[in-house]
């Protein structure tokens, strides 16, 4: 199915036939054309990866030719509306800006929920993954993987007490990635560990027949020590428990991402203390791939303080290596992510990434000498320190029991205060089975023991042989589910914004269809606690319903505060009967530069009549401003309160190509007269055929201005760009009439 | 536990290593930790993992719990979810997915004891 840039994705196309869909591949794709220089626009690059077909490029790309340098780390953003047919809409967008790695966040409770979900229920937080879900979304980022030109990789969680479930779904439905880490389920989620540790080894053998790529989830520990940068050592020893176990079980060490978090955040030294971090991790996992994720512990409501942590972090994977650059979106640390937000968040690593391009040719680490070399040593003992204690005292699931994980001291000091879980005790306890002596299993992928001898010694290396394949040979095998729940679908979902799919109605969005949700941003001379409840005032008074302040930062205590309200709209606008004025004509600056280099071109320009105002004509004329003198236009500028007589005798002594006439005032609709007056006095002195007239100011519009005698009339929020595309476009049509 | 930072008591063993055998100490240690871990993972088997193998042999995650439930009732998942119904197609003559869907209609289950029963194959 091929999508236009200018149309909406359907989702009612992509729910139909769901039940014949079939993934196109299996398997994680990397970014393509890495480790090589590339030219994009003017510039070399050194970092680059290929470009995409379509994309939507920074905001200031339009200085540089509109490239869209892309980095040589996949870009991941996590999606978590709790509707996936929303969360599509977002992933197409995220791709536009850069993102290839869609990472879809399960709702709240699904970890604890003991077997797959089927059909499209919403969720908290997250979406349940089911099988149906699943297909909806890996068979969008087909459609807009092929609008983009780059796979992008579609991810979620095998995780909780149905892992190996979740993981067979995950293989046949052509996921790309998924968070696997037992230790994760153990520490954070309260499963017994035993349970674990058993699912987990069938889980990553399923996932490394799918060519899954594993991220693990040491970077929970980040977010939940009390002081985050003293897990280091730690980290690094769950990282190592994951990875080994995981090659142990079968998986390929180029499939195993590690998930890691630069653990600090400005005030404190963040990168003095998590460099000589980065670099011992990146050497200890030399073989492993880096998943390098920002940091959420000390995330506030601000979005410009976390973009600037998150720009840090980004420099931090530029100075070592990052295959996987994770996206935080700056907006976590005071609501479920917004769309605008996962769009910020890829676009600042985008950024940063082309900004930091080639970087390391020019700069380098002191890896071997000074502070970092020390810290890197250092790390590297505490984390075998404590992996020899935890085999003294006795193993991994001991030490889980005494409480060694996510302890607030910097190993070998401990403060008592780690995460403690009982051998015998969580979910799922005694819920593991030793396998008889004839335990067997008819399936592809299977990890442990497996008597398939008994039947078969042909089908030991293919145990599914013995049913004549499994699902993994035959998808046709597959059972899909569609629906389980006549009261919690997407149909139904879909059915109360029908209106505003299928009509001219809109309404604002930030995360779902129709949500009406606004943000706005506001000073207010008052101290902080005032300003916040008269905020919540002025919302209700602007209409807004749930009014809430989402951020509120102190600029001076008495001052006043900075408040961002958000709020919500109930009505719609119809966009039929809109008046939308046509967009003016802005020829490239290249095109307007090449025509006045061929044919120079000179104006005159002064504010008319008794009018002393300057500002708007100077922002139109002024190499400062962006004006028109940017383009080698000569400007001569008379001043202000200049007679029109004036400004036509100026033109006609330099040979002028235009005049243009700014006029402020419009009482008595003095403006207009005063064009009226230009017009005729440029006939009566002969020079009306040759020279273009234009006219600007705030009161201006161009068809009063052209009924009364200009070429052209420039309103409020006229810029230098549109007058000379005017200039240069006027002037060619007076030659051709000539 | 509670305990102050006695790192540089601690590390005198370590102090002598350079860095590579430094490396290749921790790899040890990470190895020596994950291996009982791996043979207990062998050895064992969970609801969750004979469900994962009824959706391969093609049962639906409503069938395959059910399939599964049964077996713990009989105290029959150490035998294997999946071999259950391979065994009982196998004897009775039956596709794969018809034995599974007498198991999940609560049928045959007497069949499966008297199959396995009889001592192992």
């Amino acid at each position: 199915m091929d999508l236009k840039p200018n149309e909406k994705l359907d989702i009612e196309n992509i729910l139909k036939d769901l039940d014949k869909y079939r993934p196109r591949r299996r398997g994680w794709i990397w970014r393509d054309g890495i480790n090589e220089k590339r030219q994009l626009g003017k510039f070399e690059y050194y970092d680059m990866s290929k470009p995409l077909k379509q994309s939507q490029p920074l905001p200031a790309a339009k200085y540089f030719d509109n490239i869209d340098p892309q980095g040589k780390s996949t870009i991941t953003t996590e999606i978590a509306s709790g509707r996936f047919e929303d969360d599509i809409r977002r992933m197409r967008m995220a791709a536009w800006h850069g993102a290839d790695h869609i990472m879809v966040i399960r709702t709240a409770g699904q970890s604890h929920y003991d077997g797959l979900i089927e059909g499209t229920p919403q969720g908290i937080g997250g979406i349940p993954i089911t099988r149906k879900q699943v297909r909806a979304q890996r068979k969008a980022l087909d459609i807009i993987e092929d609008e983009v030109g780059r796979p992008i990789n579609y991810h979620s969680y095998v995780s909780g007490v149905a892992g190996p479930e979740i993981a067979v779904m995950f293989a046949e439905e052509g996921v790309n990635g998924a968070h696997q880490d037992p230790q994760y389920n153990v520490l954070y989620r309260n499963i017994n560990m035993i349970r674990s540790f058993v699912d987990a080894a069938c889980a990553k053998r399923i996932m490394s027949w799918g060519e899954i790529a594993q991220i693990d989830g040491a970077h929970n520990a980040n977010a939940t020590a009390r002081e985050a940068w003293k897990v280091m050592p730690e980290l690094m020893v769950q990282h190592a428990i994951n990875s080994m176990f995981s090659v142990k079980v079968g998986m390929k060490k180029e499939n195993i991402c590690l998930s890691t978090v630069p653990p600090t955040a400005p005030p404190a030294p963040c990168m003095r203390l998590d460099l000589p971090y980065a670099v011992a991790l990146r050497e200890l996992f030399a073989d492993y791939k880096m998943r390098a994720q920002m940091n959420t512990k000390y995330m506030e409501s601000s979005t410009r303080e976390a973009t600037v942590t998150h720009t840090l972090n980004l420099l931090i994977s530029q100075l070592t290596r990052a295959e996987i650059q994770s996206t935080i979106t700056p907006d976590e640390g005071r609501n479920v992510p917004w769309h605008i937000y996962n769009i910020e968040a890829v676009d600042t690593a985008k950024q940063a990434f082309a900004g930091m391009d080639g970087l390391n040719e020019m700069v380098e680490i002191k890896r071997d000498e000074g502070e970092l070399a020390d810290r890197v040593r250092e790390l590297k003992e505490r984390a075998v320190l404590f992996m020899e204690e935890i085999i003294e005292v006795g193993g991994y699931f001991n030490a889980v029991e005494q409480g060694f994980f996510v302890d607030s001291g910097y190993y070998p000091e401990r403060n008592g205060d780690g995460i403690s879980r009982k051998i015998e005790g969580g979910i799922g306890v005694g819920t593991v089975y030793e396998r008889d002596e004839d335990y067997m299993a008819p399936v592809t992928a299977h990890f442990g023991y497996n008597n398939i001898a008994q039947y078969d010694k042909t089908a030991i290396d293919n145990p599914s042989k013995l049913i004549g394949g499994s699902t993994f040979e035959d998808p046709d095998k597959i059972i899909y589910i569609d629906e389980l729940d006549e009261n919690d679908n997407v149909y139904l979902r879909l059915e109360e914004t029908k209106e505003l799919r299928n009509s001219s109605k809109l309404k604002p969005e930030m995360e779902w269809l129709g949500d009406g949700i606004v943000l706005m941003t506001m000073f207010l001379p008052a101290e902080e606690r005032v300003a916040e409840f008269a905020a919540l005032e002025i919302g209700k008074k602007l209409g807004l319903e749930d009014v809430e302040v989402i951020h509120k930062e102190i600029m001076q205590e008495a001052e006043g505060t900075r408040i961002e309200l958000k709020g919500r709209v109930d009505f719609t606008i119809d966009i039929d009967e809109l008046i939308i004025p046509p967009k003016p004509e802005v020829f490239t600056e290249d095109e307007i530069r090449e025509e006045i280099e061929k044919n120079p071109m000179k104006v005159v320009a002064a504010t008319v009549g008794e009018d002393e105002h300057s500002v708007g004509l100077r922002e139109i004329i002024d190499i400062k401003h962006g004006g028109i003198e940017k383009y080698g236009i000569e400007c001569h500028y008379l001043g202000t309160s200049v007679p029109v007589e004036k400004l036509v005798d100026a033109a006609i002594e330099i040979d002028a190509d235009a005049i243009l006439a700014s006029t402020i005032i419009s009482h008595d609709d003095i403006h207009y007269r005063n064009m009226k007056k230009l017009h005729d006095l440029s006939v009566e002195k002969g020079i009306r055929e040759k020279i273009i007239l234009a006219a600007g100011g705030t009161q201006v519009s161009n068809e009063l201005a052209i009924e009364n005698g200009m070429d052209a009339g420039f309103g409020r929020g006229s810029n230098g760009d549109q007058v000379a595309t005017f200039l240069v476009k006027k002037r060619r049509e007076m030659k051709n009439e000539n | 536990m509670k305990r102050k930072d006695d790192f540089n008591e601690r590390r005198k063993h370590l102090a002598h290593l350079t860095e590579a055998q430094l490396e290749e100490r921790f790899w040890q240690l990470a190895e020596q930790i994950v291996d009982p871990l791996v043979e207990l993972a062998e050895k064992n088997t969970s609801p969750s993992i004979e469900r994962s193998v009824l959706l391969r042999m093609g049962f639906s995650s409503i069938e395959a719990q059910s399939i599964v439930n049964g077996a713990i009732d009989r105290g029959l998942l150490g035998k294997g979810a999946g071999h259950i119904v391979y065994r009982l197609a196998k004897e009775k003559n039956m596709g794969i997915r018809d034995a599974g869907l007498k198991l999940v209609e609560g049928e045959m289950w007497e069949d499966v004891i008297e199959i396995f029963q009889g001592g192992g194959n």
